[in-house]
C-alpha cells in the first residue's frame, strides 16, 4: 500500500473555558486523541452528531488551530507552526455555507487568483488568470462567469467556485466541511459528481466531514464515526454499514431516514442528549445513553480495539445483532423518564 | 369534509422588475390526522403557499384562491382579529429559521408563555407548569432552567424546539411545520418526528410537512405532493410515489439520491429551476427533462386525473401502473 498522504497520530484540542478572577478554568476536550490517515485519491469520511469535535479536527488539520497534543504529518514530515505557511498551501478546505464564504466585493476571478497571488509571487499575472480560467471550466463554470460576482451564482454555482478557489494552489489534501448539507437534492448529486470527478483527475485525499450518513455511504472509502470528541468506530465504508459494531453507530444509522417507504425498520431511540463536553464521564462517553451500558462502562473509557474495523466498545454488536434483544422495552424509552443531563 | 381545503391558491408579488409568481394554481387538502408533505427544491413555493394559508405575507403579496377553507372558517374572508383567535391556536406553524423567528428581547419561557396566555386563559401557574411539560415533551434537558433562557443562549437545534413546542402548545387541529428538523441531528430528527407522529395519533392533528429531505417524506408521510417552480406537479400517496412516479421531475429528484445510486456517479438534472424571467411557455420543466418535446415547450400541460397522480405531463412514467394500483 502506498503511504498516506496525511497521518494523524493521539490527534487532541483542548480549550480552557470560563474561569474569573477566582475561578478555575475548566477544560473542553474538543477532540480527544484521534488517529487516522489519509491516502491520496481516497477520501476518509468523519461522521457525528454537531458538538462532536469534527470541525475542530477540520481546522486543526487545515493548520488554523495547533492541536494541543499528538502529532501531524504530511507527506511524511512533521507538521509543525514554525512551517505552516509553507504546509498549509497543500490543505485547503471548502466550507459549508457558500453565501459565507466568498467575499461578495471581489469578483469571481480575483477570489480565484487571489491563493495565487499570495503564494506565488513570482508568477506573472496573465499566468495566474489563465490557471484561473482553466480552473474555472474544471468545475463546470463558464468563462464567462470569471468577471461577475458571487451574488449572481446560485448556490451550487457557489460551492463550485469555493472548490475552485481551494484547488487553486494543488493541494494533495482536501477538507469538505458539509460540502453539500446546504444544497437542493439534484445540485447536490451535481456537486458530489464533481468532487469526484476531481479526486480522480487530480489525485486529491478527501477528509469529507458529513452528518448525512446517506452522502457519506455514497462518497467515503473509510468513515470514522465520533462521538463527544472521541472516534467510538472506525472502518471501511463497506463493513460500518453493514456491520455496525458500535451501538452509537447503530442508533445513528437506525435514525437516519431511508428514501424507502416499503423499508420499515427498527428504530433505536436514543434517549437523552450529548453530555456536556466540559463534564465526559469518566467511562465511555456514549455510556448514559447506551441501552447495553453495564459497569465497566461508566467507570473505564474503552479504547478502538481491532486494526481493522475498529470500535470502542466493551461489548461491541455481533453482526446481525438487534437492538431489540437489549433489556430495555419500547416503554423505558418514554420521554418522560428523559434523564437530566445537565 | 376536510380540515384544510384550498383550490388553485396563487400567490404573486409585486417586484421593482415587475409581477413573480411565487405560487401558481396549487390545490391542498388535508384531512383531519392526515400527514401530508409538500416537497421541492428552494424555491419551488412551498413554503409561500403555506404562509399563505397563514395570512403571513407581507403586503406585497397578492393572493387569489377560489377557496380556502380550514375547519369551516373561510379563511379569505376573516378580519384581522378573526384571524388571530385562529391562527396560533387551532392552526399553527413551525417555521424554518428558529434564530429569526424568536424574538430576541425576550426569555423563550415568556414567548411559549404568551400563546398560553392568549389563546387558552391559564393563570400562572398553569402556564407554568404547561411549558415545563411542552419542553419536557420536546426533549429539551432541564426545561425550568431553560425557560428563563434567552434564544441566543440556546444553540439553533434547541432553538427549533422551543418553536416546535410552542406551536404544539395550543394542540392545534394542523399543523404545519416548514423544514423542522432541518437544522436539528438525526437522533434528535428522529425524536421530534416521533413526536409529531404521536401527536397525530392522540390529537387527530393534522400536520403538513414541508422538507426537502426525501428520507423524511418516505418515513413519516402518507401523501405526497411535489412542487416545482411554484406548480403542485405531482401528488401520491407515498408508497406509490416513490414505487412509481409520473412525472419527470418527481423521478429525476429520486434518481439523484445518493442512497439509491448504484454508479460512482449520480445521476444529475441538468440546468437551473426557471427564475421570473426565464419561465419557459410550456411545461415548467421542459428545459430538463429529457423526454420533452415540441408539444411540451409550447404549452403547459394539464393536470392529468388522479389515477396518475395528477401529474402535469403529456407523457407520464410509470402508466402500466395503472392497472395495477
Amino acid at each position: 500500500m502506498t503511504a498516506p498522504v496525511m497521518t494523524a497520530t493521539a490527534l487532541a484540542r483542548h480549550y480552557e473555558v470560563g474561569g474569573g478572577m477566582f475561578a478555575k478554568p475548566q477544560t473542553l476536550r474538543a477532540v480527544a486523541r484521534v488517529d487516522f490517515d489519509l491516502y491520496a485519491g481516497k477520501t476518509l469520511a468523519v461522521v457525528g452528531e454537531s458538538g462532536c469535535g469534527k470541525s475542530t479536527l477540520a481546522r486543526m488539520i487545515t493548520m488554523i488551530e495547533e492541536p494541543t497534543a499528538g502529532s501531524l504529518t504530511l507527506d511524511g514530515q512533521p507538521v509543525v507552526r514554525a512551517r505552516w505557511p509553507k504546509l498549509r498551501q497543500d490543505v485547503q478546505i471548502v466550507f459549508q455555507d457558500p453565501y459565507g464564504s466568498l467575499n461578495p466585493r471581489q469578483r469571481v476571478g480575483t477570489i480565484l487568483m487571489e491563493p495565487l497571488a499570495i503564494n506565488r509571487r513570482d508568477m506573472k499575472k496573465a499566468a495566474r488568470e489563465e490557471k484561473a480560467r482553466e480552473m474555472l471550466g474544471l468545475v463546470g463554470l463558464r468563462p464567462e462567469h470569471f468577471d461577475r460576482y458571487p451574488h449572481m451564482f446560485s448556490g451550487g454555482q457557489r460551492q463550485r467556485i469555493a472548490i475552485a478557489r481551494a484547488l487553486m494552489l494543488d493541494p494533495k489534501v482536501l477538507v469538505l466541511d458539509e460540502p453539500v448539507s446546504a444544497l437542493d437534492v439534484s445540485i447536490q448529486s451535481a456537486i458530489l459528481n464533481l468532487l469526484v470527478d476531481l479526486q480522480e483527475r487530480m489525485g486529491l485525499a478527501y477528509l469529507f466531514i458529513s452528518h448525512d450518513l446517506s452522502v457519506v455511504r455514497h462518497v467515503a472509502d473509510e468513515i470514522i464515526v465520533m462521538y463527544l470528541g472521541k472516534a467510538v468506530e472506525r472502518g471501511p465504508k463497506a463493513d460500518v454499514f453493514a456491520a455496525p459494531r458500535h451501538p452509537y453507530t447503530k442508533a445513528l444509522l437506525s435514525a437516519t431516514p431511508q428514501a424507502d417507504p416499503a423499508a420499515r425498520k427498527e428504530r433505536i431511540k436514543l434517549v437523552g442528549e450529548l453530555p456536556s463536553p466540559l463534564d465526559v464521564p469518566p467511562g465511555c462517553p456514549f455510556a448514559p445513553r447506551c441501552w447495553k451500558v453495564q459497569d465497566i462502562c461508566r467507570e473505564t473509557r474503552p479504547e478502538l480495539d481491532l486494526p481493522a474495523h475498529a470500535a470502542a466498545c466493551f461489548f461491541p454488536l455481533k453482526p446481525g445483532e438487534n437492538a431489540t434483544d437489549a433489556v430495555l422495552s419500547e416503554e423505558d424509552f418514554n420521554t418522560e423518564s428523559l434523564p437530566q443531563t445537565d | 369534509m376536510s380540515l384544510l381545503s384550498v383550490r388553485n391558491l396563487s400567490v404573486s408579488f409585486a417586484t421593482s422588475a415587475g409581477v413573480f409568481k411565487a405560487v401558481d394554481s396549487v390545490d391542498i387538502k388535508v384531512d383531519k390526522g392526515e400527514i401530508l408533505s409538500i416537497v421541492g427544491e428552494s424555491g419551488s413555493g412551498k413554503s409561500v403557499s403555506m404562509l399563505a394559508v397563514m395570512g403571513l405575507l407581507p403586503w406585497t403579496a397578492t393572493v387569489t384562491a377560489d377557496e380556502m377553507i380550514f375547519d369551516g372558517h373561510d379563511l379569505s374572508m376573516l378580519s384581522a382579529r378573526q384571524r388571530r383567535h385562529i391562527v396560533g391556536k387551532d392552526l399553527a406553524m413551525i417555521f424554518q429559521e428558529p434564530m429569526s423567528s424568536l424574538n430576541p428581547c425576550f426569555t423563550v419561557g415568556w414567548q411559549i408563555k404568551e400563546a398560553l396566555r392568549l389563546h387558552l386563559g391559564l393563570d400562572r401557574r398553569a402556564r407554568h407548569a404547561r411549558a415545563v411539560e411542552l419542553f419536557e415533551l420536546v426533549g429539551i434537558p432541564a426545561p425550568e432552567k431553560r425557560l428563563s433562557a434567552f434564544p441566543h443562549q440556546l444553540s439553533g437545534g434547541m432553538n427549533q424546539r422551543v418553536m416546535i413546542a410552542m406551536a404544539i402548545s395550543c394542540n392545534p387541529k394542523l399543523l404545519i411545520a416548514d423544514e423542522p428538523t432541518t437544522a436539528l441531528d438525526v437522533t434528535i430528527q428522529a425524536q421530534i418526528l416521533d413526536l409529531l407522529t404521536g401527536l397525530r395519533e392522540e390529537t387527530g392533528m393534522g400536520l403538513v410537512l414541508i422538507t426537502h429531505d426525501m428520507g423524511v417524506v418516505a418515513e413519516t408521510a402518507e401523501r405526497v405532493s411535489v412542487q416545482y417552480a411554484g406548480q403542485k406537479i405531482e401528488e401520491q400517496p407515498v408508497a406509490s410515489l416513490f414505487r412509481a412516479p409520473h412525472h419527470p421531475y418527481t423521478a429525476a429528484l429520486l434518481d439523484a439520491l445518493p442512497e439509491r445510486a448504484t454508479d460512482k456517479r449520480l445521476p444529475t438534472i441538468p440546468g437551473v429551476v426557471p427564475g421570473q424571467f426565464d419561465r419557459p411557455a410550456g411545461c415548467l420543466f421542459s428545459p430538463r427533462c429529457k423526454y420533452a418535446d415540441d408539444k411540451c415547450r409550447a404549452k403547459p400541460p394539464p393536470p392529468l386525473g388522479g389515477d396518475l397522480g395528477y401529474a402535469r405531463c403529456f407523457y407520464p412514467l410509470n402508466t402500466d401502473e395503472r392497472a395495477a394500483s
